[in-house]
Parts: structure tokens; C-alpha cells; sequence
């Protein structure tokens, strides 16, 4: 336990140091101020609108960039140290792979699940002092479940980085990789299920296609932050979810089960990689 | 107990043997220099000790124990041979971060830093750090915790000379209060003061094991005595060639024999007896030498195996 809390402390003075943690608070804070704001725009309004509306366009947008900023924080986490000469040392202390692993997970799940606190924290902060009239209890929950399931999601894909960064020898692989990781689960797994949506014509089982949406934890995400909302009507893909029989708490639990099956790959290719 | 215990131990690499019947022991107190060749097998005994591998065939105890129980690992240090750090992090939070690991006490991190010459630097981020003081960091970093078996592999990489003159004397220190150390190297010069006895690694293979003087008397390799201020050694010259030693006039007054390692005192005393010269001086076979007649000898044993 101490030795996984060594590991991580390292990992959170790192993020620290090169103002990782304030960089994404900072993002994070632009982007909730900004959409809740500004995100009626398009519709000829100014000025907070509901927070519903707010909430659905910060979670669409936390889908592409949570996944982009875990996957940034750590695809060099194992291959990094590799490079560097300091895995094989690690290797030789009297620690275990598993310790430096969790360790790691630690460390980065702290400093997402911080900067997520704070940068939205503030954001929902000034919503509730600046607009009148706010119900500050649907504020509180709404953005309380959108920011633990960012967290999530987060974490989800700081356990896909460290697979990656466990499989490749040479750190420019990670980073292709974990690029590549982002496309596939961001723009091209719903595309591809629309596609099948399309051209099956209906032949496709209808009751096994909403089950597919759990094969990818953005869409889990998404299915989380936009049911609960009364008239919040899915678009697009996520109008599967409406026929998913997995609801509510169970979505919290397939995104979990995400980040515990991820590190558990990972762990499995750290400990077969060579040292 | 010894510090290390290597026992018929074979290691291979899918068609590949990279150690072949490796017996190796080294006692509490002891310096060894494990010398070879690229691929001769260093790493892979290196790696071996340390845990990181298992051996195909053969059993490895470090300390009485695996090599890779945690106990033992708190009494291992390892300077590994080229190893950059974090660069983001100052050399005292490096040692801190590993001290930390190893469950040594934070204070020794001063203390070593001191030790190694970086004092100057603790507060220096290691992206600064020249090679050398990269090396002495990772100096410092295996001597965390006062390890009873040290490993060192290529410790003189970068270092100047006063530096690794620094580093040897550090090593016959380590060496009286009882720490075992092995030293892997390729510099050979200046080395052999301060190791116990030498291993010759070549393909795989323990070419040579012992103390210096054991290997120079197995080899056979010659010694050569030259003396100088002769009143007669015209006459001294024919004494010797008639002994069968070879022999060679040298400046104005002075001669050189060549002769067999065992048979140096004799050599000696004959010259003493038969002129009085006012200086002696003795080569004999060093480390150098030694190491360039086990490789060889390994790579003709080699050649006439792949001929056959």
C-alpha cells in the first residue's frame, strides 16, 4: 500500500510541477463558464439558458476531450520509464508490478478527478452565484453525477493508456496508438454503428444493437449524463439507449467495469512485458 | 553465506544460449570484476542476479535467498549502465523518490549526494546533469539503504579521472566494511588494485576465474625483468641465454629477460647474483593481457569447434 502511494505521490508532484493540473482546470473551467453562457448562441440567445441544456452540451463535449486529456497524461507511463533506464531499476527495488501500476493509476486518476473537481467545480460555483433564480439542487446533482462520470471516464482511458504503453517498446508508438485509441472510440465506433444501422435495414437483431453502445465507454458516458433529464431526447446513435434494459445504476457499473478491465489488460501486459 | 550463489545455471533466449553452465560465487567482503566482451553474457549474469530474469537452467541465490524476495532486494544496489532519470526531477528528489522504494532513511540522500561529489548540485534538475554526474547520481542511488551486494555495471562511463579514482577508493572502502561488490567493466586499466579476483566472460562462457596472480600462473603468460647499470652484462646475457630465457641487450648498459611468470624469482635472483644493477624493473602480465589471451584462446576454441 505505502509503496503504491510512492508511486503515485511521484506521479502527482510530476502533474503539479508541469502545471498539467492547472492547464486542464483551467480548460475545464473555460469550457463549463463558456457553454453555459455562450451555448445558446446558435439559437439567437444569450445568457444561461437551463442547466439541462448546459449539462448535455458540457458532457458532449468532455467526450472527445476526457478521453484525449487521460490518454495525453499517460501513454508514456510505462514505456516513458522504459526508455529512460528507471523501469529496469524499479524492477531490481523491492516493489512489484502491480504496486508500480497502481501506483501510477493513482497518481493520474488523482490529478483528472482534480482537475475535473476544480476546473467544473468553479464553473457550477458561478452558475449558482451569478444566475438567478437557479435551483440549486438539480444544479448540485446535475453537476455532481456529470462531473464523478467524467471521472470515470477519465479513468477508463488512463487504464486503456497504460495497456498501450505496456504493449509497444518505443514511446512515438504509444503516442500513434493512443491516438489511434481516441479515434476509434470517439468518431469511429458510432459511425460504424450507425453504418450498421443503416445498411442491415432492420435485419440486424434490434434487441442486440443497444447492447453494442456498452462496448464503448464514451457512449456509456453519454448514455449517463442524458437520460434523467425529462424532454432531454437523445440524438444520433444514443437513441439506442432508449431500447437498453441497462439503466441507471448499472451504466455507472459498466463504466466501471471499463476502468477495472482495462487496468486488469494492462496489468497482464505490464507483467508479461520483459524487463 | 556467500552474497552470491550461481550453480550450473544456463540461460537462453529461444535458439539463442547467452550463458552456457555459468558457476559463480562471490563471498561476504568481496570485489569481483566480471569482464568480457559485447555479448559475452555480462547483462545476462547481471540480470540474473538481480531477478529480472529466470534461468532456464541452474539455480541463482543472492543472500541465501532468490533473487527476486524483497528482502533481498532491500540489500541490492544497482548502478545500472546508462540510466537518464527523470528530468524533471533534482537529484535530492530523485534519491528521496527511490530511497522511499527501497524503504532507506530520506537523510542518507545528503549524505550520499556528498559522498559522490554532487552536493553542488542536489537542487539541480538531472536534465542538466552532465553524463558524469548522471553516473555519480546513479551512484548514489545504489549505495541507498547500505546494501550488503552492490552491482556495478560500466561504473566508470564518464567519469574523469579523479572521479574514478574517487570511485575505486569509495569500493575498497565498501569493501572493509563488508560489502560484496561485483564490478562489471570494459576499461581495464587501473582496475585490478582494487578487485579480489577477475572473471573472463567470453560467449557465453567463464573463460577464466581467480585472483590475478592465479590467473597469470594458469596462463602462463611472460613476465619480462629488465635491469639496468650492468658492469658486465655481456656476461650476464650469455649466463641466461645458455638458461634458455629470452633476452635482448637494452640502452648502453641494461638488459631485458623474458621469461615465465613462475620463474621470475629465479630470474631475479640469478641477476642479483652474477652483477650488481642499480635499478630492476617488472612487467608482468596485466589484467590487459590476461583478458586479450582468455578472449582469444575462447574465440580459436570456437573457431575449431565450428570447423569440426
Amino acid at each position: 500500500m505505502n509503496q503504491i502511494w510512492n508511486i503515485a505521490r511521484k506521479e502527482l508532484s510530476d502533474g503539479l510541477r508541469n502545471r498539467w493540473l492547472v492547464a486542464i482546470s483551467l480548460l475545464f473551467a473555460a469550457m463549463a463558464v463558456g457553454i453555459a453562457w455562450l451555448g445558446a448562441a446558435a439559437s439567437g440567445q444569450l445568457g444561461f439558458t437551463s442547466i439541462p441544456a448546459t449539462v448535455a452540451s458540457l458532457a458532449s463535449l468532455a467526450t472527445f476531450l476526457m478521453p484525449l486529456i487521460a490518454l495525453l497524461l499517460a501513454y508514456d507511463a510505462i514505456v516513458g520509464e522504459d526508455e529512460g533506464g528507471t523501469l529496469m531499476l524499479l524492477m531490481t527495488y523491492p516493489i512489484g508490478r502491480g504496486q508500480i501500476l497502481l501506483g501510477k493509476f493513482v497518481g493520474h486518476g488523482l490529478i483528472l478527478a482534480l482537475a475535473v473537481l476544480i476546473g467544473f467545480g468553479c464553473a457550477a460555483l458561478a452558475i449558482g452565484l451569478l444566475v438567478d433564480g437557479i435551483e440549486l439542487n438539480l444544479l448540485v446533482w446535475a453537476f455532481g453525477r456529470f462531473m464523478l462520470s467524467s471521472t470515470l471516464l477519465g479513468w477508463a482511458f488512463l487504464a486503456l493508456a497504460y495497456l498501450l504503453s505496456s504493449l509497444v517498446s518505443e514511446k512515438s508508438s504509444a503516442a500513434g496508438l493512443a491516438l489511434g485509441v481516441w479515434f476509434l472510440f470517439v468518431l469511429v465506433f458510432d459511425l460504424v454503428l450507425l453504418a450498421l444501422l443503416v445498411f442491415s435495414e432492420g435485419k440486424f437483431n434490434p434487441e442486440l444493437l443497444p447492447w453494442l453502445l456498452l462496448l464503448n465507454p464514451t457512449d456509456i458516458y453519454r448514455l449517463i449524463n442524458l437520460s434523467g433529464f425529462d424532454g432531454a431526447s437523445a440524438m444520433g446513435v444514443l437513441s439506442l439507449g432508449d431500447d437498453l434494459p441497462v439503466q441507471g445504476l448499472l451504466l455507472w457499473l459498466c463504466l466501471l467495469a471499463w476502468a477495472g478491465l482495462a487496468l486488469a489488460l494492462a496489468y497482464a501486459a505490464f507483467r508479461r512485458r520483459a524487463a | 553465506m556467500n552474497a552470491v550463489d550461481i550453480q550450473g545455471v544456463s540461460q537462453r533466449y529461444g535458439s539463442m544460449t547467452a550463458l552456457r553452465q555459468l558457476d559463480l560465487h562471490l563471498e561476504p567482503g568481496e570485489v569481483l570484476g566480471l569482464f568480457g566482451h559485447n555479448g559475452a553474457g555480462k547483462t545476462t549474469t547481471m540480470k540474473l542476479i538481480l531477478g529480472l530474469l529466470t534461468p532456464s537452467e541452474g539455480q541463482v541465490r543472492v543472500l541465501g535467498q532468490a533473487p527476486n524476495d524483497p528482502a533481498v532486494r532491500r540489500q541490492l544496489g544497482y548502478l545500472p549502465e546508462n540510466v537518464m532519470f527523470y528530468p524533471q526531477l533534482t537529484g535530492r528528489e530523485t534519491l528521496h523518490h527511490f530511497a522511499r522504494i527501497k524503504g532507506a532513511a530520506l537523510q542518507q540522500a545528503d549524505e550520499l549526494l556528498g559522498q559522490v561529489g554532487l552536493a553542488h548540485a542536489a537542487d539541480r534538475r538531472v536534465k542538466t546533469y552532465s553524463k558524469g554526474m548522471r553516473q555519480r547520481l546513479g551512484l548514489a542511488q545504489a549505495l541507498l539503504g547500505a546494501p550488503q551486494l552492490l552491482l556495478l555495471d560500466e561504473p566508470t562511463v564518464g567519469l574523469d579521472p579523479i572521479a574514478t579514482q574517487d570511485l575505486y577508493i569509495l569500493i575498497d572502502r565498501l569493501r572493509q566494511q563488508g560489502t560484496s561488490v561485483i564490478l562489471c567493466s570494459h576499461v581495464l586499466p587501473g582496475v585490478e588494485a582494487h578487485i579480489n579476483r577477475a572473471a573472463i566472460l567470453a560467449g557465453g562462457q567463464l573463460e577464466a576465474i581467480g585472483t590475478l596472480t592465479s590467473l597469470r600462473a594458469e596462463a602462463g603468460l611472460p613476465s619480462r625483468i629488465r635491469a639496468s647499470g650492468l658492469q658486465q652484462r655481456e656476461q650476464l646475457l650469455q649466463h641466461l641465454n645458455v638458461n634458455g630465457n629470452q633476452t635482448r641487450l637494452l640502452g648502453t648498459d641494461g638488459i631485458e629477460v623474458t621469461g615465465s611468470s613462475r620463474g621470475k624469482m629465479e630470474l631475479l635472483r640469478q641477476v642479483l647474483s652474477q652483477d650488481q644493477p642499480n635499478d630492476i624493473e617488472i612487467f608482468q602480465p596485466s589484467l590487459e593481457d590476461l583478458y586479450r589471451y582468455y578472449t582469444e584462446r575462447a574465440g580459436n576454441a570456437h573457431a575449431a569447434e565450428d570447423k569440426a
